[in-house]
């Protein structure tokens, strides 16, 4: 078992501060062929799914009116920095009553002042 | 074909070059000693004796004891391996560095027992409904026909003991061997609980 703990922590990463209810920018490398380029997602993190080496979140955007979601895998390799734009002051930590909202009411306010560590913590990649 | 003796160690999730997760069985491979080899000339075939996990000096009986070479402590696990491709000699420890290029294993295992069981679990078998009147609900069914043969047949499916048996899963892929910490990480799963011996082998039916 001792194997598997050091396996899981070769591939571990360090994690950003995320929290449902933050906007991040997400840069994921993508391969096309032989080029690999980063590509940058941007939307509200609505949920948060611990499962040790495959902890994933989901981040949601509206691209032209079109509610988009993507699912991350947090220790991904593929993931270059997850940026966390704003701080949003939420009482739960699953947001999928977003989904049906639309308007002010999908507003999630700021959580002014931030959290701390502070807002711009930026997860460099390792 | 090279084969070594490990030990499963249990399961975990790697990513591999693509940043996809793969789920991975980590099997620890200690020092295999060879303790003796067979020839055509003097057997009819040609294989390599494995040992691994040394064992306490009480356990051990002299008859035992007399099939190790000397200079060799007489180990738990014996195992024998035909047509070892690698040029060894008695006495030497193989590590798991042997599979470095090697890309795809079959590992060869006992399952997990899982007792006593029912033909829907055993055989697959779909079972009757088990509501609306229905008085048929995970039985066996028919067994054979009637006046002729008048006999069940052979090999007819039917409840009884499940698992704990040899099983080999072919062609699962090697996603790393580490020879310094003495593992090697598999694609998939392997029979057999955790910590029970496996046996891994090249792939039989992939061409290196």
């Amino acid at each position: 078992m001792d194997l598997i703990k050091k396996l899981n922590a070769e591939q571990a990463k360090d994690l950003p501060d995320v929290k449902a209810g933050d906007t991040v920018r997400v840069h994921f490398k993508i391969v096309e062929g032989r080029t690999e380029r980063v590509q940058v997602y941007e939307g509200l993190v609505i949920a948060i799914k611990n499962a040790g080496l495959s902890r994933t979140f989901t981040v949601r955007k509206n691209s032209y009116g079109v509610g988009v979601e993507r699912v991350f895998p947090m220790h991904s390799p593929r993931i270059d920095k997850i940026e966390v734009v704003r701080c949003g002051k939420v009482r739960r930590g699953k947001l999928y009553y977003i989904r049906e909202k639309i308007g002010k009411k999908a507003k999630i306010k700021e959580l002014l002042g931030g959290r701390k560590p502070p807002v711009r913590s930026q997860a460099a990649q390792a | 074909m090279l084969a070594l003796i490990g030990k499963k160690i249990g399961m975990t999730q790697v990513f591999d070059e693509t940043g996809r997760l793969s789920p991975a069985t980590v099997i620890a491979v200690e020092a295999n000693t060879v303790i003796g080899r067979k020839t055509e000339e003097k057997d009819g075939y040609n294989a390599v004796i494995l040992g691994v996990q040394d064992m306490k000096k009480v356990r051990v009986t002299k008859p035992f004891a007399g099939q190790f070479p000397e200079g060799v402590a007489p180990k738990k696990v014996v195992r024998e391996m035909r047509d070892f491709p690698a040029q060894v000699e008695v006495g030497q420890a193989l590590g798991v560095d042997l599979f470095n290029g090697t890309r795809f294993v079959d590992v060869v295992a006992t399952s997990k027992g899982k007792g006593f069981q029912g033909v829907v679990k055993r055989w697959g078998f779909g079972g009757g409904r088990n509501t609306h009147g229905s008085k048929f609900h995970r039985e066996p069914g028919s067994t054979g026909q009637s006046t002729y043969p008048h006999k069940s047949f052979k090999n007819v499916k039917l409840p009884g003991h499940m698992g704990h048996e040899r099983v080999t899963v072919q062609n699962l892929k090697v996603l790393r061997v580490d020879a310094e910490n003495g593992f090697i990480v598999i694609r998939g799963a392997v029979p057999g609980p955790r910590n029970a011996l496996v046996v891994v082998r090249s792939a039989v039916k992939k061409a290196k």
